[in-house]
């Protein structure tokens, strides 16, 4: 018993000091100053930028990768074909790979000087320290998480319910539609949640391609590093506490959809 | 109405699921497909739903060739072993799925499926989702979603497989009862043999992707074609080439002409059944079944010495002759 | 494929072909540089603690989440996911505002290599705990007071019957964290001060490098890391395999 509870005060102890406490900090900082100066900071012109482009970014970047990420899972689950194995490893990828090679890996491919760049510059579309190479290092790293939460959930309704409704005569987009989609909704809602919180908090790579240029390039999280170099720590700490927030709220809706067994 | 399957075969890569198979099924029949998991009844049965593409063949419904058309193109009702209830769907929603994907207008369904949950004893559930249902309901509401859409041919797969006993039993007999009031032609795949005999009118035994026999359940139980048939459809004692059914062995208490001395092992009593275990003198082992009158009359008990003559039996491969064992 | 091609392939590729464009010995000059070397050294390190760190506390976690039961578990276990949901740059200054220089627990361990190991920790927390929690929790209860009834003592049936039942998914909890530990970016950026050789990682490397315009030695550094992530996941497509032999 006494070993119990001794391992209960270690476990939380530790939470505590890596998790809790510190994160409490952040909103003791935030409001040091008042509540008053925290929200002149989030309203800022910039931050209020930063938080349009973030919110623009994820918003993109979700449907794409949901879409996506619906049609892989079902290609994944569904069908067998060659080059099955390495498509659903290629999918890790986005997971392992560290946010700033991403960002490099995006600043090669399409800087001014590169081949793709070049000619993308030629037409009058600028992807390097713009907002499309914001939105396409936001869809690299968010990639995998819609399928990942839907492959499962597809695997375990099987394929009755698809063929009972072909028998009943529908058709395969019927089917899809009025069968499939419903029965995946939680994990494709799972996914999405998870997809916008990787999609609102991603730093490195947009760090990288973004070019931090305050009020046209800047996302949160970027306008977060600005604002603590610029040594604006109400400001730093406002706009980390509005994150913060997103984090809580993601993780209240990630409760909500998550699949009743892991409970 | 009726369905017929002609030459069809189908493969799993290796594994010969069915080999130049032959079936027919006259209008208003309710026919068996019956054989142990893996003889190629339930692929055959998708066959003809169109869930499966044979590698050749041909699967023709009522007179008209359906082979390369897909499933919701077949005009075929298809009940499967787990249900396949569509769990986000009311009853309601399930059993009115077909007609609403034929654009049926809404007053229209509202009869029909009411009509429909009333035949198959679900007034009360229309608003309930599969969850909140049993097992044997599930499964009605699938028959009634089935029947939605007036199939010319209602094919069930397992429909009472993963059902206990004491449903089993009553919905064996309410299907039969369905049967009787609708005549839709109907196709059942099952293991079980008592539920082959119980619910149709014609049986067709499979294994190892091939029909081992075709004929009606007594004509089956009294004729059986091969030694899997006879062994399938009902208790059998084997010695040697030689097959008798336990209820064919005679005990008495005194030998005669014919009779084997054989010693009683065991008694098991079934309510009206009682079974004997017996070793023969020569050591072979069969069982008779007997009533219990009868056990009972001869004053059966493990360890006595008792006599036993074969009525009817069978030898597979030459003709059915009478055998002394 | 073609948007897998176009959104992650083909710009790993470009990074590849960067790398390559100087041919070996320019590619060997740019990960010789001792800046860099320092910097993957200390990665790999900083990771190695980290995930051994992360193999005791994450299976002590997991455990008391599991076995134990106690008012308000359900709110601890869902702060255990709060590392992943939160942006990677307030991780840091979250951690910064309470082991920084106004630390109010007069802690300061901003800009030393304690920093690096506190943020990785921070945002690895969840891996091994949640790799390990559903295994613990289907685990029979039946195995271990089989276990008992044979007279193992606690400590021998948590050694001998439920540690390696455990271990597949602690190994890929790690594996995960690990892969983590090396490419991150964002939480580290703010708390170590990124001194080269001191406490420079490799990814706040990649990017002082982008920053100054050496484009070629960022992507040769980026090469080895995409290199440890590949045999990452290998390793844990391995372990995944190797975590099922009994069951087939």
């Amino acid at each position: 018993m006494t070993a119990r509870i001794s391992l209960r005060v270690v476990a939380l102890g530790y939470l505590a000091l890596l998790l809790v406490f510190p994160v409490a900090m952040v909103f003791a900082r935030t409001f040091e100053k008042g509540v008053g100066a925290a929200w002149a900071a989030v309203t800022s012109p910039d931050a209020l930028h930063a938080l349009w482009l973030t919110i623009l970014v994820a918003a993109i970047s979700v449907t794409a990768n949901t879409v996506f990420g619906i049609v892989c899972a079902i290609v994944l689950v569904r069908h067998r074909f060659r080059g099955r194995g390495l498509l659903n490893a290629v999918l890790d990828l986005p997971l392992a790979v560290s946010p700033v090679v991403v960002g490099l890996a995006l600043f090669i491919l399409y800087s001014r000087t590169a081949p793709v760049g070049g000619w993308l510059a030629e037409h009058g579309i600028r992807v390097i320290f713009s907002t499309p190479g914001i939105v396409l290092a936001t869809m690299f790293v968010s990639l995998p998480f819609v399928v990942r939460e839907v492959m499962p959930v597809l695997r375990e309704i099987g394929t009755e319910q698809e063929q009972a409704a072909s028998t009943l005569g529908a058709s395969p987009f019927q089917t899809f539609w009025m069968v499939t989609l419903p029965a995946i909704r939680q994990g494709v809602a799972y996914g999405v949640v998870l997809t916008t919180a990787r999609a609102i908090g991603e730093f490195g790579a947009v760090s990288v391609v973004s070019g931090r240029i305050s009020g046209l390039t800047e996302t949160m999280t970027v306008y977060v590093q600005d604002r603590f170099q610029n040594f604006d720590l109400v400001g730093c700490y406002a706009a980390a506490v509005v994150l913060a927030l997103i984090a809580i709220a993601t993780l209240l809706l990630t409760d909500l959809f998550k699949p009743k067994e892991e409970q | 109405m009726s369905i017929a399957a002609r030459n069809v075969s189908k493969k799993f890569k290796d594994f010969v699921a069915l080999d130049d198979v032959c079936v027919e099924a006259p209008t208003g029949s309710l026919t068996a497909l019956l054989g142990p998991s893996g003889g190629g009844k339930s692929t055959l049965l998708r066959v003809i739903a169109g869930l499966e593409q044979p590698d050749s063949g041909q699967v023709v419904i009522s007179g008209e060739d359906k082979t390369g058309l897909p499933p919701q193109k077949r005009g075929v009702g298809f009940v499967f072993q787990h249900y396949a209830a569509f769990k986000h769907m009311t009853v309601f929603e399930n059993v009115a799925f077909g007609l609403k994907i034929r654009k049926q207008p809404r007053g229209a369904i509202n009869q029909k499926v009411y009509e429909l949950l009333e035949l198959v004893q679900l007034e009360g559930f229309a608003g309930r989702y599969p969850a909140q249902l049993s097992g044997g309901q599930r499964q009605r509401m699938a028959l009634a979603r089935a029947l939605a859409i007036e199939p010319e041919v209602l094919l069930l797969d397992e429909p009472f497989g993963a059902l206990d006993a004491r449903v089993r039993q009553e919905l064996r007999v309410w299907l039969r009862r369905l049967h009787e009031e609708m005549r839709v032609t109907t196709i059942l795949v099952t293991h079980d043999q008592e539920e082959a005999m119980e619910v149709s009118d014609r049986i067709v035994v499979m294994n190892h992707g091939r029909v081992e026999q075709v004929g009606a359940p007594q004509e089956l139980y009294e004729h059986p074609a091969s030694e899997f048939v006879m062994g399938f459809i009902g208790p059998v004692n084997r010695l040697g080439q030689t097959f008798i059914r336990p209820h064919d062995i005679e005990i008495r208490l005194t030998p005669n002409g014919s009779t084997h001395e054989a010693t009683v092992d065991h008694l098991i009593y079934l309510g009206f059944e009682v079974r004997a275990e017996l070793t023969l003198k020569d050591g072979r082992n069969l069982w008779a079944q007997l009533r219990r009158e009868e056990a009972k009359s001869l004053e059966l008990e493990s360890g006595k010495l008792v006599y036993v003559s074969v009525g009817h039996s069978r030898v597979f491969g030459r003709p059915a002759e009478e055998v002394h064992p | 494929m073609i948007y897998l091609s176009l959104i992650v392939l083909i710009p790993l590729a470009a990074v590849l072909w960067q790398s390559a464009k100087g041919g070996a010995g320019g590619f060997l000059q740019q990960v010789s540089n001792p800046e860099a070397i320092a910097a993957l050294r200390l990665t790999l390190l900083a990771s190695l603690v980290v995930v051994l760190i992360n193999v005791v506390s994450g299976t002590l976690i997991a455990w008391v989440l599991v076995r134990d039961s106690f008012r308000g578990k359900g709110f601890v276990n869902a702060l255990i996911d709060l590392p992943f949901a939160l942006p990677t740059i307030v991780a840091g200054l979250t951690l910064l505002a309470l082991y920084g220089p106004k630390s109010p627990l007069g802690l300061n361990i901003a800009y030393t290599k304690a920093a690096i190991i506190m943020a990785l920790l921070f945002v690895t927390l969840p891996f091994v705990i949640r790799a390990v929690q559903p295994v613990l929790a289907e685990l029979d209860h039946e195995m271990e007071e089989a276990a008992y009834s044979l007279g193992a003592s606690p400590i021998a049936s948590f050694r001998r019957v439920i540690l390696p039942n455990l271990l597949p998914a602690i190994l890929s909890g790690t594996a995960l964290s690990f892969a983590r530990s090396v490419g991150e970016f964002g939480s580290i950026v703010l708390i170590t001060g990124n001194v080269p050789f001191k406490t420079e990682v490799a990814s706040v490397y990649i990017y002082g490098q982008i920053q100054s315009d050496n484009v070629s030695g960022a992507a040769a550094v980026s090469v080895l890391l995409l290199v440890i992530s590949l045999l990452i996941l290998l390793a844990i497509s391995g372990l995944n395999r190797w975590g099922t032999r009994h069951d087939r």
